[in-house]
């Protein structure tokens, strides 16, 4: 086969030869590629709905355009301060506790010494990643029941009285949906920065210790130093998707007194495209969704641009 | 030469063997203790979980269990196993799962081949194409009109085309490819190898890891998935078990069609109680299971997932 010889000689050739040469390479491409399209671009067509009146008699293409009323709509209505505000407010939230947690805990189980006790930690802890997010919920109102919960007994048993309803209320719901988050995402989160720790060479340490330094001091000049970059990278990555909290959680602890809280950008969307009750208003809740795309894109361009000058290493 | 070193701090004090300051004591004193209680805030509501599904109703609705079984039973999972409409999700989970998983990975390798190549042409845009999905979607909508339009709503191809491909995993897919020597396949190529079977004979082997972490990266995500079937599919007898699991844990609504025990489920609410908590361990139990065999694949799946940024 003449394609043998393709990487000595390849300069003598012309594009068309190589792409012909390749033939076999595009057509492992043909499937995947067909399903991109169909599937990830022909939503982005169908997107154009948000500038019309969708009708489904009408077709997406033969609905009449109505400009951007759908997103002026959408800016006059009560629910866009409500839903976007509860949205940055979750992801801020969810940042400031969220985030150095991790950290913290890679750190400290980074020192720890004994290999028994350091495993059966990381076993534990990177455990609740796995579970779904309807039996994390479940696993929640199970803890925090009222009459049955673990902390109600535990409380019973040393003669107190439980009397908190940790699942009424806007605040409550904000804790909640933080504080679950950490008993579920911290040890999985800190792998990544278990495995940079591990990088550390360990003669600094010891060098280190010839020095005087406490263990203290070797946390601060010595293991933080060497993760800084993983720890912004993966900040920068956060802060770019601070206007996307994903709809699963929020939509499944939603209940009627957390609403003001609760509702999110992308439950709402949910509720007045596919809710039946709320209206099946396709444009209106593309126009919605798209609107936070569009800022999500815009987020994460701008975090990108920034990561490319600060590590000079962006995603692209 | 950490021989030398170690003997630094034993000058200090003679008496202690490992070579250790109070300083450092006091350190691992405090750092052990602020890991313990992280270790037991996450294991206490496991172990609770796990007891309180194999405790009685009584107890359970009484709020007396908490780290040891009481009155130990099984009627929890009689009562689950009882239950017509969680055995029917539970297979199609399953089916969902195993059948899903497979065309995940059919597609994401046979995507992944191909823009591992060094020099093919018209790979970059490829890639851009690719790429550019994971930054913006068309929304929620248009996804449900689309699959309304190709009469795919309320049908397993709801829940099996949409997701085939998820880029981040083609990405690691990817990645991973480029890592083998290439030298192999100038050798191959030299033997008159083409390129389809240098696929099958050469490029799979080498893959087995990262096919092990990518199947269980899909197959958790099927397993778990829930806003899919919440959106696409309306059917009862095509849904997965995370849609019963919350109409029963947290709508806390029971259908009475599916009760077929002979006890009053009901009428129960303690029982109701001890049901959930069953019914947590028997959804969760396939990955839990499967966790401790399988645990350093996820994480060479985040490791993998790192070298890209």
């Amino acid at each position: 086969m003449t394609g043998a010889l393709a990487n000595n000689k390849k300069h003598g050739k012309t594009y068309l030869r190589r792409i012909v040469e390749n033939r076999q390479m595009y057509l492992f491409l043909i499937l995947p590629l067909i399903w991109l399209i169909i599937f990830k671009y022909g939503p982005m067509y169908g997107a154009q709905i948000a500038f019309k009146n969708y009708r489904p008699a009408d077709g997406i293409w033969g609905s009449q355009f109505v400009g951007l009323e759908q997103f002026r709509k959408f800016f006059d209505s009560v629910y866009f301060s409500r839903t976007v505000g509860n949205t940055v407010v979750l992801s801020l939230y969810s940042i400031v506790v969220g985030f150095p947690i991790p950290i913290i805990f890679a750190l400290l189980l980074n020192s720890v010494r004994s290999k028994k006790w350091k495993s059966a930690i990381e076993n534990v802890t990177y455990m609740p990643h796995f579970i779904s997010v309807v039996v994390m919920v479940g696993i929640l109102m199970r803890v925090f029941d009222f009459y049955t919960g673990i902390l109600h007994n535990l409380v019973v048993l040393m003669g107190g009285k439980w009397s908190l309803h940790v699942f009424t209320g806007d605040s409550n719901f904000r804790h909640l949906y933080i504080w679950s988050g950490v008993w579920q995402g911290t040890g999985w989160s800190s792998i990544i920065y278990m495995a940079a720790l591990s990088a550390v060479d360990p003669q600094l340490h010891e060098a280190a210790i010839v020095d005087g330094a406490s263990r203290w001091k070797r946390i601060f000049y010595i293991d933080l130093p060497t993760i800084i970059p993983t720890i912004t990278i993966t900040l920068i990555l956060r802060c770019g998707s601070i206007m996307n909290i994903g709809f699963d959680k929020a939509f499944l602890m939603q209940n009627d007194t957390n609403m003001n809280a609760s509702e999110v950008i992308s439950t709402y969307v949910y509720k007045v495209g596919l809710k039946a009750d709320s209206g099946m208003q396709f444009s209106y809740s593309t126009a919605i969704n798209m609107f936070n795309s569009i800022i999500n894109l815009t987020m994460i361009s701008l975090v990108n641009s920034i990561s490319n000058r600060i590590n000079g290493s962006g995603m692209w | 030469m950490s021989q030398t070193v170690r003997q630094e701090p034993v000058k200090k004090k003679p008496n202690n063997k490992i070579g250790i300051t109070r300083g450092e004591k006091v350190y691992y004193f405090i750092v052990n203790v602020i890991l313990g209680i992280f270790f037991l805030i996450i294991l206490v509501p496991l172990i609770n979980i796990v007891v309180s599904s194999f405790s009685s109703p009584d107890a359970v609705g009484k709020g007396k269990v908490l780290l040891w079984p009481v009155e130990p039973n099984v009627r929890g999972y009689t009562a689950v196993f009882t239950y017509k409409g969680i055995w029917r999700a539970y297979a199609n989970t399953i089916f969902y799962t195993v059948f899903g998983t497979i065309l995940n990975l059919a597609m994401t390798f046979m995507a992944a081949y191909p823009l591992a190549r060094r020099n093919l042409p018209l790979k970059k845009p490829v890639i851009m194409l690719f790429m550019f999905t994971m930054l913006f979607s068309g929304g929620m909508i248009p996804g449900y009109i689309l699959l309304k339009n190709l009469g795919m709503l309320n049908t397993i191809w709801a829940l099996l085309i949409p997701g085939l491909i998820s880029v981040y995993n083609l990405i690691v897919c990817r990645t991973f490819m480029q890592n083998i020597p290439t030298d192999i396949e100038e050798a191959a190529k030299i033997d008159g190898c083409s390129d389809i079977r240098y696929f099958f004979s050469m490029v799979l082997p080498l893959s087995t890891t990262v096919m092990a972490v990518l199947s269980l990266y899909y197959a958790v995500g099927h397993w778990n998935d829930y806003f899919n079937p919440w959106l696409y599919l309306t059917k009862a007898e095509l849904q997965p078990l995370q849609i019963i699991l919350r109409t029963i844990l947290i709508q806390n609504s029971f259908d009475p069609e599916s009760v077929t025990s002979e006890e009053d489920i009901l009428g129960n609410q303690a029982l109701q109680d001890l049901l959930k908590y069953s019914l947590i361990i028997v959804s969760s139990a396939p990955i839990l299971v499967a966790y401790p065999f399988v645990k350093r694949f996820f994480m060479k799946g985040v490791m993998l997932g790192a070298l890209k940024g």
